[in-house]
């Protein structure tokens, strides 16, 4: 494993998601990256409970069903907490959205000013490609 | 009665070294398990129990029971991160009652200093089998920046305030200038604290503990090995443990596994938080101590931030005397692990063995408290409570 991740730019990222060894490990969550590389955001949603999760199980963690199904996200959500990490050598924003289906996840605020984001924020999805190749959820405000 | 009551803590013994370059990991663990059985009064042919966690070189018991040639029947490696050594206290009596072992040695060291690990800003680096990498490594994640976002959703649910979290750090610090071995003695003010640098808004560095090499050990017996060493006593009577989960991403970021923890130690205790004379609760930043103190009772939800103000925290000042040895922010976090200095401190309060001007008086009940790892959200968490017999 190399050096820290972080992100780049979506160029060629959306193609080569497969050889990417956090999809590799983990061969259920491919439709959720293969949707991803295409810009669109998929949940895990409980047939039983019906409930959406976070990060994705191929069973409800809630409930354990094993009857779970990847359903398309409204893709909006608001800021839950988050850090502004200063002491970095490109500071960034670390934060929890909490997704409209309920859940919240890490991720990252960006496009925005630092100085602007706030706890309750509204927040709509946008993808950044991820330095070993699949594009990954982060999140700029509305 | 419950498994747990009938073990003593008969030794224990922190490294006085902070900066260790000339010596092996190996060699502290060895050092510190010596130093623990003299302080008990102990040799290493009484050990039959062994207990480490990640920190031990090959992540098993097995490379330095090898190592210090100990003889064996009960080991135990559970990896709960920095808290794992107060597990390791409330297996110990678990396998002590069970009559696995009679003299359990715990040891942890680790060289972060010498060996300029940056713990708290570096990213965590996540194994990308681990089930939440996928879903966390882009982003960057790391420990400081994450307990600022508990911090930061704690001033946003119940108003609590940077110079409140400073008061943490100010306590720390008034404790640590008695302590000769401590790496911070400096006295620090509010003013001190919110003049140092952000490292992760709203927390800055000196809400983040010290980065030190070092280590320490512990000795758990039986009841009647330990009536018979020259120590006085010191009992282990309750303890709790538990994962606490991201349930789902249903979370919350103003609790800790404290909450479950604390609970079930203090129940096995048979006691309140309001009879704890001296609280030893893990400081590896500033916020994590308000919201445990708040999980493990000493305060209501919501109020820990105007518990720890004014001094609150400061053992002959305050109500309750915190962290005597000046904690994770000032004196000592070994292997950035600190569970175990939080034990030994405990004891020394109970011995009566503390610094003189940081001893609580008559200080027959203490509670060692801490996290361990960092899931996101979640954290392992234990709880042990000690009683001066």
């Amino acid at each position: 494993m190399g050096g820290p991740e972080g992100t780049k730019q979506m160029s060629e990222a959306a193609l080569d998601f497969e050889s990417d060894p956090y999809v590799a490990k983990h061969p259920q969550s491919r439709p959720f990256w293969a949707a991803a590389a295409h810009g669109q955001f998929l949940l895990p949603r409980c047939n039983s409970c019906e409930r959406v999760h976070w990060y994705p199980r191929p069973f409800c963690p809630l409930c354990k069903s094993q009857s779970v199904d990847w359903v398309p996200a409204s893709g909006h959500g608001v800021v839950y907490s988050f850090s502004v990490m200063r002491k970095a050598e490109q500071p960034y924003v670390l934060a929890y959205v909490q997704l409209a289906e309920g859940p919240a996840m890490m991720t990252n605020i960006v496009d925005a000013e630092f100085d602007s984001i706030h706890v309750g924020q509204p927040v709509k999805v946008a993808f950044r490609g991820a330095e070993t190749g699949r594009s990954v959820p982060v999140f700029t405000p509305i | 009665m419950s498994a747990t009551s009938k073990a003593y803590i008969a030794g224990a013994f922190e490294h006085p070294t902070r900066y260790a370059p000339t010596k092996s990991i190996a060699d502290l663990h060895f050092e510190c398990a010596q130093g623990a059985l003299a302080d008990a009064g102990l040799t290493f042919a009484d050990v039959d129990g062994y207990f480490c966690a990640g920190d031990a070189p090959g992540a098993s018991p097995a490379w330095l029971a090898d190592y210090m040639n100990l003889q064996l029947r009960h080991l135990d490696g559970t990896e709960a991160g920095g808290c794992s050594y107060l597990l390791h206290i409330a297996h110990a009596a678990e396998a002590i009652a069970a009559n696995k072992c009679s003299v359990a040695l715990i040891t942890l060291s680790g060289k972060p200093r010498s060996l300029g690990v940056a713990t708290g800003t570096a990213v965590r680096q996540i194994p990308p089998e681990r089930p939440d990498a996928p879903w966390e490594i882009a982003y960057q994640p790391t420990i400081v920046a994450v307990n600022a976002m508990f911090a930061k959703r704690h001033m946003y649910e119940f108003g609590t305030t940077r110079e409140q979290l400073a008061w943490i750090k100010v306590a720390a610090s008034h404790h640590a200038q008695h302590n000769e071995h401590a790496l911070l003695r400096n006295v620090v003010t509010v003013e001190d604290v919110l003049n140092s640098p952000v490292i992760a808004d709203p927390l800055h560095r000196l809400d983040c503990c010290v980065i030190t090499d070092g280590g320490g050990a512990l000795v758990v017996t039986r009841p009647e090995i330990a009536k018979s060493l020259k120590r006085p006593l010191v009992r282990i009577a309750g303890c709790g443990e538990t994962v606490k989960t991201q349930t789902g991403g249903y979370i919350d970021l103003t609790r800790t596994g404290a909450a479950a923890s604390g609970a079930v130690a203090f129940a096995e205790a048979g006691i309140k938080p309001a009879d704890v004379k001296y609280a030893s609760v893990y400081d590896n930043f500033t916020i994590m101590v308000l919201i445990q103190l708040e999980d493990l009772g000493f305060c209501e939800r919501g109020k820990g931030g105007r518990f720890v103000a004014d001094g609150n925290l400061i053992s002959g000042v305050g109500k309750l005397p915190w962290n005597t040895d000046g904690g994770g922010l000032c004196n000592n976090h070994p292997a950035n692990r600190g569970g175990m200095t939080k034990a030994i401190e405990a004891v020394r309060q109970l011995r009566g063995e503390a610094h003189p001007a940081v001893q609580v008086r008559n200080c027959d009940l203490a509670l060692a408290s801490g996290p361990g790892l960092v899931m996101g959200t979640g954290q392992n968490h234990a709880t042990v409570i000690l009683e001066r017999e």
